[in-house]
């Protein structure tokens, strides 16, 4: 009998028998067989940040919980991608998310068509169980095009990821810690001074709450492109090889 | 940053060394340093901002840490912060307008026997009432 290459994995997902190429994740395993692992700070076309925690899914004798994303395939491996725990813990990270910020989805540029707000409804979050921050934090509107509203960052990193991997400029990038996290532009300059951004717009078409907007856009006008990313990715694919 | 070989990684290193000559990074030492090493201005001031090390202000001449571990918060340096904030106008981490004196909070300093503790330029001094603490201060600002 002929042995199966090395470079191949068998697992399962959910009982679901599947193979996978070894540099593969979890996640992109799950895609190509059809089963669902939510996600958020992920987006196809830029590499995989881990800080979302939507993707968490529990591997037979892990103890840990392991994100999707980030966690490439074993030989063996027992994927479970929707166990009532999952289920809980996937609510209540949204929950804390909504939490922290200010989302407030009646006056937002994205309502109806926001990621966050998407998941939500996905995943069954009807209200949240713990206090709202209410933080104050400031907007940047200095750009001609675009506004940036902090209130509604949820630090998913796609904006510094799609700065930095795909526009090559890095205007992007997330500054302090802990809940005072926040994205800044250069060195906390106004956007609209930016040296180093080129309007491109790609961080407000990946951005996936209404954090990153064009200007001009009222209450659920604003709608975010995203073609451009895997068609990006594939052309600068084919042109390097 | 010759030493570092004008790495990209070097980063940290180079950020200390600024802050050691000057005593804080200023927005241009952050752009030369960006430009030097080839790392993007946004990383740079991300890196600063997230370690506590870093300061983007000027300090003062003079420096007050309080340590605010657990056994110095239940000894009593929340007072003792507290009378700072009061007789200066300054919370933990400001300095005074006339860049006199520089209130800062720890974590720990090590030093739990001793509690309530507090460095003073420097010396660590243990086992303070507020009353000592203002004090010190006062002869610094005289």
């Amino acid at each position: 009998m002929k042995q199966p290459s090395s470079h191949i994995k068998t697992l399962q997902i959910d009982g679901q028998d599947v193979g996978a190429n070894q540099d593969e994740t979890i996640l992109e395993v799950a895609r190509e067989n059809g089963i669902y692992i939510p996600t958020l700070c992920e987006i196809e076309g830029l590499s995989p940040h881990g800080g979302c925690r939507l993707c968490l899914v529990e591997v037979k004798g892990v103890n840990k919980l392991l994100p999707a994303c980030v966690t490439h395939v074993q030989e063996g491996m027992e994927v479970f991608t929707n166990s009532p725990r999952l289920q809980e813990y996937r609510r209540t990270i949204l929950e804390l998310i909504f939490s922290e910020g200010n989302h407030i989805c009646a006056v937002c540029v994205v309502n109806g068509r926001c990621d966050l707000q998407a998941l939500a409804t996905k995943l069954g979050m009807t209200h949240v169980s713990v206090p709202y921050l209410y933080p104050r934090r400031s907007v940047d509107a200095s750009h001609d095009r675009f506004a940036l509203d902090r209130n509604r960052c949820i630090l998913c990193t796609r904006c510094v990821r799609v700065c930095d991997e795909i526009e090559g400029a890095h205007t992007w990038d997330v500054s302090g810690r802990g809940v005072q996290a926040h994205v800044v532009t250069d060195l906390n300059t106004p956007w609209g001074d930016s040296d180093t951004c080129t309007s491109c717009g790609k961080c407000v078409n990946v951005c996936p709450t209404g954090a990153l907007f064009e200007k001009g856009k009222a209450v659920a006008e604003m709608s975010k492109k995203r073609g451009f990313l895997p068609y990006l990715t594939q052309m600068r694919e084919k042109r390097s090889k | 940053m010759r030493r570092h070989g004008y790495h990209p990684n070097a980063l940290i290193e180079v950020l200390h060394t600024v802050q050691e000559s000057f005593g804080f990074l200023d927005e241009d030492s952050l752009r030369f340093v960006a430009a030097a090493l080839s790392v993007p201005l946004s990383r740079v001031y991300g890196v600063a901002t997230f370690y506590h090390f870093f300061n983007l202000k000027p300090q003062g001449k003079h420096s007050c840490v309080v340590c605010m571990g657990t056994a110095c918060y239940i000894k009593g340096s929340g007072s003792i912060v507290e009378r700072i904030e009061k007789e200066y106008g300054i919370k933990p981490g400001e300095t005074t307008p006339d860049n006199q004196f520089s209130l800062l909070s720890a974590r720990c300093l090590g030093s739990c026997g001793l509690a309530p503790a507090a460095v003073l330029d420097g010396d660590v001094a243990g086992k303070l009432e507020p009353e000592q603490v203002i004090e010190r201060i006062r002869e610094w600002t005289k």
